[in-house]
Formats: structure tokens, sequence, C-alpha cells
């Protein structure tokens, strides 16, 4: 059976890898839309600490003998913790100024942190295997399958939505929420904000990194990773609406898929579609798909 | 008086020099200066970069050191970030204001075409080594330049014919999405389907790439032998990873087409076992090469790609075309160096052609296992020499209007 000539097999093998690359799209475009939601900074470092998570995952394994599954929840903690460091001596002179001052200290830090990693380590950067447990793959008859692949969705999947739920249905999250509209009257209610804007600083660097731990064994480690990839996760956002964190879970599968398409049927336009759908929904929605119009 | 006593004892040096020797150079300014513009920090910076550089500075340490030249040497860089118009711009800044004398390296072809004119209009020379694409020495070819180390055509040449020998008869290509990649899949194509091949199809991606799933399952739905990459870079790199862990290799094998030594050491042998791939030098070839490459280890802590030893060998060959021709003028320093073959670890017996081409000897490798591996960097087995006459596209199909036919 074909689709406008392209057999139904086909197609649902690149469905099902556009999803697997929303996933990343997803992780990495909700630890934006939380930073951006409650420190209003356009982080642009994301790129550089999801490289960097990458990357402490290959010295753990390489220098350390540190293996997957220790650094899958070790460098989150690590390159978290390094967040909430600039977070607390950098960051946090800015919330008074324009949005424009933290996207370009955030700017300068990734071409810092990028051309660090690309003196040490060259531009051809390290493999990193995929972990013993989940070599091999699936047939599932239409494709192959590889396990890793599976579990990258998995995973993703379980913590987008996790941080869906604490945020929205949880009183951790009212607080949060309430951080965004209002800090100073939470300030008031006896919630130490300047602590939770830190931790939640924290926690989005975390995801990054989180997504760099997924990605190693998929993608060759490199200190460019990150800056191929930002672009797009940015792109995600602004459709998704910012600061929106179902708007980035859902327009980052989404884009994903919609990427995966286009890949079937002009492959020389995959580059380029999100940003055609990204001007197409500023012009019709300016606050994004999900987002609320202020 | 001080002054007058100077000035004479320099009158009789003058007047003693051409009994000494007989062809002092005449250098502008007194100075010959080259440029090593290279990619220093970007995709490429692996395979020519900062290696570039060094190997360029080990060709004029080496030369003032054997031939004792009477003329001074001295080298710049400057990162050309692969794009023509900051790396034409920088050209012209160096021939205007600098008195650079020639330019060295070149990775990216819109880069080389774009400098190669600027220097041709200055009379400056270009000594391209890192850049791919045949336009070069074909339909864009001047009097001031020479490419030296590769070019699309020589690659599949021996990589293609060698696995269409092999029983590869079946190709699907997976193609960077610019001018090198059409470039390279085309000559590639042409000989496969020469070589008694068939091409079953394509897919373009974008440039950069970073995720190749989909294109590999294009690929691996086409049901072909073999899937020509032609790419380059990372974007080689992580199509390699990616067709390993999709399962597509080893079912379906995997051609590089322009792979250097620097890719296969970040992927490792456990990924890149058994692959050809067409070099136009290998660090580990004979003892020449070895005795080089060892050198240039100690300075950069990595083996030389062929792009590097290219730069070395094309350095060092146009300083001894100054001294032979007594001259920096661009034109009498190109007709030295096509009239001397060039014999060094790089090349035997290549020959700077009037197209620009300088022809040597290729080598199709075949990548180690893991197991037959046996110290650092000894990744290749050596499968083929390829004359160079058969390596580059032969004059009399030249589109190159230098070449009188």
């Amino acid at each position: 059976m074909d689709i406008f000539g392209i057999p139904i097999q086909a197609l649902m093998g690149q469905l099902l890898i556009g999803l697997i690359n929303g996933s990343f799209y997803a992780i990495l475009s909700l630890g934006l839309a939380i930073i951006f939601g409650l420190l209003n900074i356009i982080n642009f470092a994301h790129g550089a600490l999801y490289m960097m998570g990458a990357f402490f995952a290959w010295i753990g394994l390489a220098w350390l003998g540190i293996n997957y599954w220790v650094a899958l929840i070790a460098v989150p903690a690590v390159v978290g913790a390094l967040g909430m460091l600039i977070e607390r001596t950098m960051l946090k002179h800015l919330y008074k100024l324009d949005h424009l001052y933290g996207l370009l200290l955030t700017f300068g830090l990734a071409l810092i942190i990028e051309g660090l990693f690309r003196y040490r380590f060259g531009i051809s950067g390290e493999s990193y295997p995929v972990p013993e447990l989940l070599s091999g793959g699936f047939n599932l008859g239409f494709m192959f399958l590889p396990k890793y692949r599976a579990w990258v969705v998995a995973v993703s999947l379980v913590v987008c939505f996790g941080s869906w739920f604490i945020i929205e249905r949880t009183k951790l999250g009212s607080y949060l929420r309430a951080g965004t509209e209002n800090p100073q009257l939470l300030q008031a209610f006896g919630i130490n904000v300047p602590l939770m804007i830190t931790l939640t600083y924290g926690f989005g660097v975390a995801l990054a990194a989180l997504a760099g731990v997924l990605a190693a064994p998929v993608f060759q480690v490199n200190p460019v990773m990150g800056s191929n990839l930002i672009i797009v996760v940015f792109a995600v956002v602004v459709i998704g609406g910012m600061g929106s964190i179902m708007g980035a879970i859902v327009t980052g599968l989404g884009l994903g898929l919609i990427e995966g398409l286009t890949r079937v049927f002009y492959p020389e336009a995959s580059a380029v579609v999100i940003f055609v759908i990204m001007g197409i929904v500023l012009l019709l929605r300016p606050a994004g798909l999900f987002g609320r119009e202020r | 008086m001080k002054r007058k006593i100077l000035g004479s004892a320099i009158a009789a040096a003058v007047a003693m020099a051409p009994a000494l020797s007989p062809a002092a150079t005449t250098v502008s300014d007194g100075i010959v200066k080259l440029g090593v513009l290279t990619d220093m920090s970007g995709t490429y910076s692996d395979l020519s970069g900062p290696g570039a550089l060094e190997a360029a500075k080990m060709a004029v340490e080496d030369f003032v050191a054997k031939e004792k030249p009477d003329f001074k040497i001295e080298v710049v860089s400057a990162d050309h970030q692969n794009k023509a118009d900051i790396s034409a711009n920088k050209a012209r800044e160096w021939f205007d204001t600098q008195k650079v004398d020639v330019i060295v390296d070149l990775v990216t072809t819109s880069t080389a075409l774009a400098v190669m004119k600027v220097a041709n209009e200055k009379n400056r020379i270009s000594l391209i080594s890192g850049a791919a694409s045949t336009p070069i020495t074909n339909e864009q070819c001047n009097d001031t330049t020479v490419h030296w180390t590769y070019d699309t055509y020589s690659l599949p040449v021996g990589t293609a014919k060698a696995v269409v020998n092999q029983g590869g008869k079946n190709w699907y290509f997976i193609t960077a999405d610019y001018a090198f990649g059409h470039s390279l899949e085309k000559n590639t194509a042409d000989v496969v389907t020469k070589s008694g091949g068939k091409v079953l199809g394509s897919v373009r991606h974008p440039f950069p790439g970073s995720d190749f799933s989909s294109f590999l399952l294009s690929a691996q739905a086409s049901g072909a032998q073999v899937i020509g990459l032609a790419n380059a870079g990372n974007d080689t790199i992580n199509s390699i990873k990616q067709a390993k862990e999709f399962g597509i290799t080893p079912k379906q094998s995997l051609a590089g087409l322009l792979m250097f030594i620097s890719d296969v050491h970040s992927l490792g042998l456990e990924a890149t076992a058994g692959m050809y791939l067409t070099t136009g030098f290998y660090w580990d070839y004979n003892d020449e090469t070895r005795a080089w490459s060892k050198r240039f280890f100690e300075r950069m802590k990595r083996m030389p790609t062929m792009v590097q030893a290219g730069d070395y060998s094309a350095t060092y060959h146009y300083l001894k075309a100054i001294k032979a021709a007594g001259s920096d003028e661009a034109k009498a320093v190109m007709a030295k160096m096509r009239d001397t073959p060039v014999n060094d670890f790089f090349a035997k017996n290549g020959k700077v052609r009037i197209d620009g081409r300088m022809v040597h000897d290729m080598y199709l490798a075949q990548v180690k296992k893991p197991s037959e591996s046996k110290y650092p960097w000894d990744y290749y087995h050596i499968r083929q020499v390829i004359p160079g006459d058969e390596a580059y596209i032969p004059l009399s199909e030249s589109k190159c209007p230098l070449v009188k036919k």
C-alpha cells in the first residue's frame, strides 16, 4: 500500500524516527520554557550545556570508568549544580534588565564553553558506545528499531510529562507558577523566591544535560553538537509559546514528526521546515500555539 | 665614518655575491611570506586547521636548514571560517597590506575558488590542499593555482572501483546538499556505472546534519548493496555511527567517499573496520612517511591527515622553486614548479600539470579490524596503489582553458 508513492512501511519508519528526534526537542525546549517562564531569561547557553552533558558522560566513561546508568543521574546533577553557580554569580544581576541582556550573557557563555571544549577535544569529537543492555534492537516488520532509540523516547516522555505534572498539578508547582506571575507577592507569603529561582534554573540546565547524556550514544559527541540543535529548539519554543510547558512538550514531539515527514517527501527542505512553520505561527498567533497573549 | 665603512662593506659584499652564488634570489620586499588560510575552528579544523599551519612551518624550517636560502621566510595564518567572502577579503588584505606571496591550504571548495581568483588577479600563488572539487583545476582553473593533495575525481577511482569489483554492484548515495557533495556523487556514480555497477538512487541531506537515521532508512529501503556517503567530516562520522546503530551495516556496506584518518580516529575501528577509502597519503606507508609523520606527531600529538602532509609537500616545493627561479614572481615560480618533479615523502615523481593539478599516486586503503591494529594510529591496510595518471582527470578530458588541444 502506498501513500503519495511512498510505501506505508517506509512512512511508518520515518514517523517513528521523527518521534525520536522530537523527544530530544521536547526535553530541550521544556528546559528552556521552564527557565524563560520563571526567570525571564532566554537561555542561549542551553545548547552548550547539552553538549557539556554529553561530554561529561564521555569523560566519565573514558577517564573515570563511570558507566552510562550512573552518568544518567550524576551528569545532570553536576551540570545542574554548575548551572546554579552561573545563576548565582552572573544571571541574578540581570533580572531587572531587558531580556536582551540575559540573551547576550548566555550567548557569550555558550561561545566560551564551546570554545574551551573545542580547544581541548578538537572538532571531530569522541564516540560514546551504546550501553550493553540497550544494544541491538527490535524488528518491527516495517523497520529495525534500535533498543536505545526506544529507550530515549520512553525516558523523554516520562521526564517531560513528569515535569508537566509537577509544575501544573502540585503545590510546589503552584509556587513556581505564582513566582512567574508575581514574585514580590509570593515573597511576602514567606517563600524564598531567590532560592526557588536558582533551583529552577538548575533544573532546566539539568534537563539539558540529561538530553546530552541521552544523545551521547546516538550522535558523535562533539563541541558543536549543541549549537547545531539550539536554533531548532528555540524555534520549537517560539512555536509552542514562550514559557508554556505543555506547549514545549507537544510542539517538540509534533515538529519532530513533521520534520520526519519532510525527510520522506522533500529531504532538501528538512532543515528549514521548522522555521517556515515558525514564520506562519508568528504571523497568525504571535504568542505561539499554546501561549497566552499578555 | 662608521657609515662609510659599513657602506663599503656592503658594496664589497654585493660585488662578491654573484661570484659566490651565481643566482642570488631577488625577492620582492626582501621576504617570502606564506599565508596559511584554513578552517581553524570549524568542521574541518581537525583534518587541516592548526595541523596545516604546523605542517607549513615545518616545511619552512626544513627548507631553511637544508637549502640555506638567501632570503627570509615568514608564515602567517588566519581562520577562513569556510566562508567564501571572509576568505576572499582576508586574501585581499594579505596581498595588499601584508605582502603575502602565497596562500596555503584552503579547505572548502567555495573558499578555494574565491581565493584563487583574487590571487590570480594580484599575480600571487594559491597552493590548495584541503579543498576537493574538480572545478579548481577544470572549468575554473588559472595559471597561479596548484591543487595538491586530492580531488573528487580521484577519490572514487579507488574506492568505487574496488567496491564494485568486490561484488558491490548496486549503489545508493547519501549526499551532502552542496557543491562538494553533488560533485562527489556525480564523479562516483560515473565510476560505478563504468565499472559495471548500477546506481539505484540518492537522497540529499542538509549540510551540516546531525541525525541521519531517516536518510539511512531510505537507503536501507532501496535494497542497495552499497551505501555511498558523499559527505565529509562530522556528517560522515554520524552517518557511519548511526548506520551501525540501525543494523544497516554489516547487511549493507558503507563506502566513505571522503574519509580522513582523523575521522577513523574519532569513530574508532569498531565502527569503521573493513571500510574502503581512498587517500593521498598514509603516515605508516614507508620509512620516509613514518619519519616525517612522527616529527609531526611530536608537535601536534596527532598523526597527519593527507591534507596536512600535502601542505608540507606543497610549501617545500614552492620554496624550492623560488630558489631555483631566483625570484618570487608568481609566473616564474609556477614555471619552475611545473618543470621540477615532486620527490619527497609525500609524492614520488609527482608532476604539476599545466591546469594546476599535482598528479601523484593515490592509495586504496581498507580500515583494519580492532584485532589487527597493533599500535596507536595503526588503522589502514594499503590494498592498492593507484597510479597518478589513472587517479586524475586526463588532460584530454579537461575543460581547463589553459590546456591546449
